[in-house]
């Protein structure tokens, strides 16, 4: 079943937008919050491939990105304590605290290992006793279940020197503060991998309570036109639903199996998104009886945070507010090399996005040949 | 007890000598080496010399398809290929690690001494060093390479212009995706290899074609992203690239897209992208991919004028996007 | 913030078991997968862990739907 390469069709991909473009009668916003869509958009050239009056927005959809500067510098102070190794995913390598990244306390000496797989940071904690191992435990609900399926295995396995310090959150919550805020968006086009997890239903309220469309789309480029397709139809019938798009990924009831794997090791408390500010019920805190595993016990001190540099306005292009394009920093001040804010280091951060793929000179490139 | 080395190897004394005499140059006999003086000295044409150098810290140092040894020859080779000039002569620079195994250093000089004979080079002149444990990993080597290059051969970053066609002798990702996958952390078990390989004969069969290359590079660390921006940049041309034409083998694709790379700034090691005037386009091609290494050769762009310094995507979905120098690392994403 | 590719298991061990994911054989967790999987099923893979069970069946009809030309 190669079906994938199905799914990157030229002539499929071609018939979408030509369904897309007839269906549009007048300008939509539609926003994506999930940073993987917003890669796939850019690297298969999508945006070029729909008609004008299709508004993609980017929200908060990168873990890494909305991972607030108290978060990135406890882990910092965690990574300076001695006999202790930091195991994290790439992408939080080179993300700034006040003043340094998980990157820059390597060259100084920390012990920082990027890992693919927080399987792959047990495997350092067994491998390096007594070293304190702490994971830098990142990501949505995608990847929630596994950290929490993996601090269970340690439980049980008796490995007293794995540690997570968790800044997992889960999004629904956060889309509805986003609306309660004041952004103004027509609907949304949804994670397909986040809802392989949490399925459809948490959803609803969006759908039925704000009457924003919502489609949950996969990451294909034909399933990305068609997740926009079918959100552009409900727009124009007038119509505010949950749809699956990536049927073949995702279930309205989600994967029970991981949802409760989840729920048996986090409990939801308030977390600090960067650019929203503190949303209920999307923090994911490891219960009482996995306390032994949490690295919070191993911060003794209130760690104090400086404000954003000025002009970081990682805020308002998380909320969708601006494009990367219109930060006064963007590409001078503040560019992949030397980053201020996070949105410029994820590789699924927007403005590493329109960055790398010269969004901005694309626009002109368009105008310029009339296509 | 295994052989290892020794900071006595680095020292000039007996020890080094020994080294060099009885373990290293023993793989390297040569008229202008062999009497070992300070300098090789040898006859060459008249006309123009191309010099380069370059260093070699790759990790691990044995990876599939190649290891350090072959790495460092095939990329002076070909630094000297994409000027068009036929390599003459290597230098052979190494610096080794206290306690590097003797076997490691001899499996080393077997892999250099086997690609500098597909190469047609010798090793003229080296030299050895010896630092403390933890000051290498393992060994690090550096070679230099004189070519010359034949009259009329004008090969140039700079010298691209509007109509020319570009050509790529095959599949992108294959070294950096091989390398990636011996690293700590990231086990795939794939039958991947590395593509290292010297291109001077496939250059030389280019040349026997058409003088008229106008620019050429070999894409290694940073891809062939970043090559096409360097000639665009450098030309002041627009390139607009069909990412359909592109050849990638299936495993890199996947493991790209199952690390999140972008194949185009993905190193390669024994590949290159030929920019010639159109009336010679389909000649070349044919030559390339009559050559060694060069089976999956493929038209994938041409050189356009507009938006100079820009080079244009066209996805394979029907897309077009812009395809910038890269910005950043490749680090493994997950999330 | 979802890479998440197909893969097909190979061999299974509990909860464990080994997947190609293109070419590529790597060890992945079944631990957290939503409906049980054998060798010879396809999942979806994120971070070294099954987070679905593809069936062919949802695929097939998804490309049927994105076949269709509509109308003015």
């Amino acid at each position: 079943m190669r079906l994938s390469s199905a799914f990157r069709e030229s002539e499929l991909a071609r018939n979408i937008a030509g369904n897309i473009a007839k269906a549009t009668t007048r300008r939509w916003n539609i926003m994506e919050f999930c940073g993987t869509h917003t890669v796939a958009i850019f690297r298969h050239g999508l945006k070029a491939m729909l008609p004008g009056y299709i508004n993609l927005v980017s929200g908060p959809g990168c873990p890494v990105c909305v991972t607030s500067r108290n978060d990135i510098d406890r882990i910092l102070y965690l990574a300076d304590l001695p006999g202790t190794i930091v195991a994290t995913y790439g992408d939080m390598m080179k993300v700034p605290g006040s003043g340094m990244s998980l990157s820059d306390k390597r060259a100084l000496g920390a012990d920082v290992r990027v890992v693919y797989s927080i399987m792959d940071a047990v495997g350092i904690a067994r491998a390096n006793p007594p070293a304190r191992v702490i994971f830098n435990a990142v990501g949505f609900e995608t990847t929630a279940p596994s950290t929490a399926a993996v601090v269970r295995g340690a439980c049980s396995e008796g490995i007293d020197n794995f540690h997570i310090l968790s800044l997992h959150k889960v999004t629904p919550p956060v889309v509805t503060a986003l609306l309660d805020g004041g952004t103004e968006v027509d609907g949304f086009l949804c994670p397909g991998h986040v809802c392989s997890i949490i399925g459809s239903r948490p959803l609803e309220p969006v759908a039925a309570g704000y009457k924003k469309p919502c489609v949950i789309a996969g990451f294909e480029p034909a399933d990305v036109l068609q997740g926009i397709l079918m959100l552009v139809r409900q727009l124009e019938e007038a119509r505010s639903e949950v749809e699956i798009e990536y049927s073949r990924g995702v279930r309205p009831e989600g994967n029970t199996n991981a949802l409760a794997v989840m729920d048996e090791v986090f409990c939801r408390v308030p977390a600090e998104w960067r650019g929203i500010g503190e949303v209920d019920g999307t923090g994911l805190k490891l219960r009482e009886e996995f306390a032994a595993f949490d690295a919070e016990r191993f911060i003794d001190r209130e760690i104090v945070s400086e404000p954003d540099p000025p002009g970081c306005q990682c805020g308002e292009v998380l909320r969708g507010e601006i494009v990367p394009t219109d930060c006064a920093l963007f590409g001078s001040a503040c560019n992949p090399e030397n980053p201020v804010g996070p949105c410029m280091v994820s590789s699924e951060g927007s403005c590493a996005t329109y960055y790398q793929y010269a969004e901005k000179t694309r626009r002109q490139y368009e105008d310029k040949t009339g296509r | 007890m295994t052989e290892v080395i020794k900071l006595a190897h680095g020292s000039g004394g007996e020890a080094s000598r020994r080294l060099v005499e009885d373990v290293i140059a023993v793989y390297f006999k040569n008229e202008a080496l062999d009497p070992l003086d300070d300098s090789a000295v040898m006859a060459v044409q008249g006309g123009r010399l191309a010099f380069t150098t370059d260093s070699y810290t790759v990790d691990p140092i044995f990876f599939p398809g190649g290891d350090i040894g072959s790495l460092a020859v095939h990329g002076t080779v070909n630094d000297l290929a994409m000027v068009g000039a036929r390599p003459v002569a290597l230098t052979l620079g190494l610096i080794l690690e206290e306690g590097l195994a003797l076997s490691d250093l001899r499996r080393i000089l077997e892999s250099v001494r086997d690609a500098c004979s597909e190469a047609r080079v010798n090793v003229v002149a080296g030299d050895t060093k010896v630092v403390e444990r933890g000051s290498a990993d393992g060994i690090f080597i550096n070679t230099s390479g004189i070519g010359t290059v034949p009259e009329g051969v004008n090969i140039s970053a700079s010298n691209a212009v509007p109509g020319d066609v570009v050509i790529l002798s095959g599949n992108i990702g294959d070294h950096g995706i091989a390398v990636l996958s011996m690293r700590e952390g990231m086990d795939f078990t794939t039958t991947l290899k590395s593509d290292s390989a010297p291109l001077n004969t496939m250059v030389q069969a280019m040349l026997e074609v058409t003088k008229d290359i106008h620019a050429m590079r070999d894409p290694t660390r940073g891809g062939l992203g970043t090559s096409l921006n360097e000639i665009a940049a450098r030309s002041k041309v627009g390139i607009e690239i069909e990412e359909a034409a592109v050849p990638v083998d299936s495993q890199v694709r996947d493991a790209c897209d199952m690390l999140g790379f972008d194949v185009f700034y993905v190193a390669n090691e024994g590949k290159l992208v030929a920019f010639v005037p159109e009336s010679e386009a389909a000649a070349v091609l044919d030559a390339v991919k009559a050559a060694r290494y060069g089976g999956n050769a493929a038209v994938i762009g041409k050189v356009v004028k507009e938006n100079p310094g820009l080079v244009t995507l066209n996805t394979q979905v029907g897309g077009r996007r812009i395809l910038s120098p890269l910005s950043g690392e490749l680090l493994p994403r997950i999330c | 913030m979802c890479l998440a590719i197909p893969a097909l298991i190979k061999e299974k061990d509990g909860t464990r078991a080994k997947a190609d994911v293109g070419g590529a054989m790597r060890e992945i967790s079944l631990e957290i997968i939503d409906r049980p999987a054998e060798v010879g099923d396809y999942v979806l893979v994120h971070a070294g862990f099954a987070i679905h069970k593809l069936e062919e069946k949802e695929a097939l009809e998804t490309l049927e739907l994105m076949r269709k030309v509509f109308g003015q």
